[in-house]
């Protein structure tokens, strides 16, 4: 039995294809999947996110235990809102998940994780709750849902879409959020275009969505957020990373915060004694085809594998982000083996797109 | 859903039309069009290729997936359609005009075993 968000109604009478998505009965396109993805670039589009959790942890070593549970530092976040992007590791430092955790004070945080790893997301965190003494609890918001409106007009739509946003949100930076009542609107995405993320309330999802559409926000399905989200070089858990797979080695060292010695976290230990062993880096495919997930690379340094690929709408070329060895580099060109032929690619440094333009 | 009557179709989602000659057009149905979503590659068999019944003898590969294409009877392939090739898109736009490919079947009476419309529709519920 799959689980329905709030939407899930809203998405059939829209004629959406629904497909099982880490459990979860989603829409995948409503009609055509690269014009979704074309609307986010150029205009605004919406994706229901509602299947991803909402986790709110409180009390007074709240911020003591994320220090030591995930290998980004949310000691650096100072001002209520602000948001940070990290990876929560096992011992031997492969990704258990990847996720957002926004201050709201030093004793007060909001998490938000993926929707295939949230069971054992939470029962990871309970159990080092328990394992630390951390006087801190661990509240599950399937109570709410989530919107996220991206494109270059996202945020201006989402302004006319909702009553008061424009005076609760126009000053935020990016990676910052506020509240406006029961919504909480964050400047996040994952598609490389500016734009907000909202969490609300259940009975109010429905609503938000079709004042959304009313203003011209397009409504997009899981699809095109995968194709936005591999043109702007952004790592799914899954894919590009899991738990076999150090952070170090996927692209997500930047999320790895050394710099406090004194800091312990979990999988730090494994991070340092490893270092990284490959790296990832970006594929253009030179010849036609189509690359995917665990293809076979050949570089001059030895064979790597793709870790997600498709077809770029923006570039209209296939792409792929993959784990190589260490030493492969920006231009160099390489083969990838696609249902037994080796076909010519070349590396790139990931993003290929960020603001509707091409970077490669 | 759109199923003409005067074709034929194969469970695996081609559609199959019987020419004059005795030559056989082959495309996918628009069923499977609407499933797999935006088209953007085709790889298709060259002519002169001998095809076994049900070998999987193309790729179509939508933004979302890549999926085989099957011989829907034995024969020899006599054309791929390069039209469709170079737009891809073409199969989304009218699934049953941008035919993939021809073959001249082996043995013209295996066309009887294949699906009529109704057949087809049952099959996919």
């Amino acid at each position: 039995m799959t689980q329905q968000t709030p939407l899930h109604a809203t998405h059939v009478a829209a004629g959406a294809r629904m497909v099982d998505f880490a459990g979860w009965d989603m829409p995948v396109n409503y009609g055509s999947q690269i014009e979704e993805h074309h609307a986010v670039r150029r205009d605004a589009g919406m994706f229901d996110v509602s299947h991803m959790l909402a986790l709110d942890l409180e009390g007074a070593d709240a911020k003591a235990f994320l220090r030591g549970l995930i290998a980004n530092d949310v000691a650096k976040l100072v001002e209520p809102g602000k948001a940070l992007y990290a990876c929560m590791l096992n011992e031997q430092g492969g990704v258990i998940d990847d996720l957002i955790v926004y201050f709201l004070s030093d004793t007060a945080y909001r998490l938000v994780v993926n929707a295939g790893t949230a069971d054992k997301d939470v029962a990871w965190m309970q159990q080092r709750l328990a394992a630390t003494g951390a006087a801190a609890t661990l509240g599950v918001r399937r109570d709410l849902a989530m919107i996220a409106v991206q494109g270059p007009n996202a945020r201006a739509k989402t302004w006319a879409a909702i009553p008061g946003a424009e005076a609760a949100s126009t000053a935020l930076k990016v990676f910052q959020a506020a509240t406006l009542g029961d919504i909480f609107i964050a400047r996040t995405g994952y598609t490389g275009e500016d734009g907000f993320e909202l969490t609300l309330p259940a009975d109010k999802a429905a609503g938000t969505w079709a004042a959304l559409t009313a203003a011209g926000v397009k409504p997009c399905g899981l699809g095109a957020r995968d194709t936005l989200r591999l043109e702007a070089g952004m790592a799914l858990y899954g894919n590009d990373m899991d738990e076999t797979v150090s952070p170090l080695d996927a692209g997500l060292a930047w999320t790895v915060d050394f710099k406090d010695e004194n800091r312990d976290f979990v999988g730090k230990a494994a991070l340092v004694a490893n270092g990284a062993r490959q790296q990832a880096l970006g594929l253009i495919l030179e010849d036609k085809g189509i690359l995917r997930s665990h293809q076979k690379v050949f570089t001059a340094q030895g064979e790597g594998e793709t870790s997600s690929g498709s077809f770029s709408p923006t570039l209209e070329k296939s792409i792929a982000l993959a784990r190589l060895p260490l030493g492969v580099a920006a231009g160099d060109a390489v083969e990838v083996d696609i249902r037994g032929k080796r076909l010519k690619a070349r590396v790139v440094k990931a993003p290929f797109v960020r603001n509707g333009k091409a970077l490669v | 859903m759109n199923t003409p009557n005067d074709l034929r179709y194969t469970a695996s989602h081609e559609w199959v039309r019987v020419e004059a000659d005795g030559t056989l057009t082959i495309g996918i149905t628009d069923h499977a069009q609407e499933a797999l979503g935006d088209v953007v590659f085709l790889e298709l068999p060259e002519a002169g290729r001998s095809v076994a019944k049900e070998e999987a003898i193309a790729v179509i590969e939508s933004v979302k997936a890549a999926s085989d294409i099957y011989a829907p009877v034995a024969g020899e392939i006599l054309e791929a359609n390069q039209a469709a090739i170079d737009a891809p898109e073409s199969v989304n736009t009218d699934a049953y005009a941008a035919w993939l490919f021809k073959i001249k079947p082996a043995n013209p009476a295996d066309v009887e075993g294949l699906l009529d419309a109704a057949g087809y529709e049952a099959t996919i519920g």
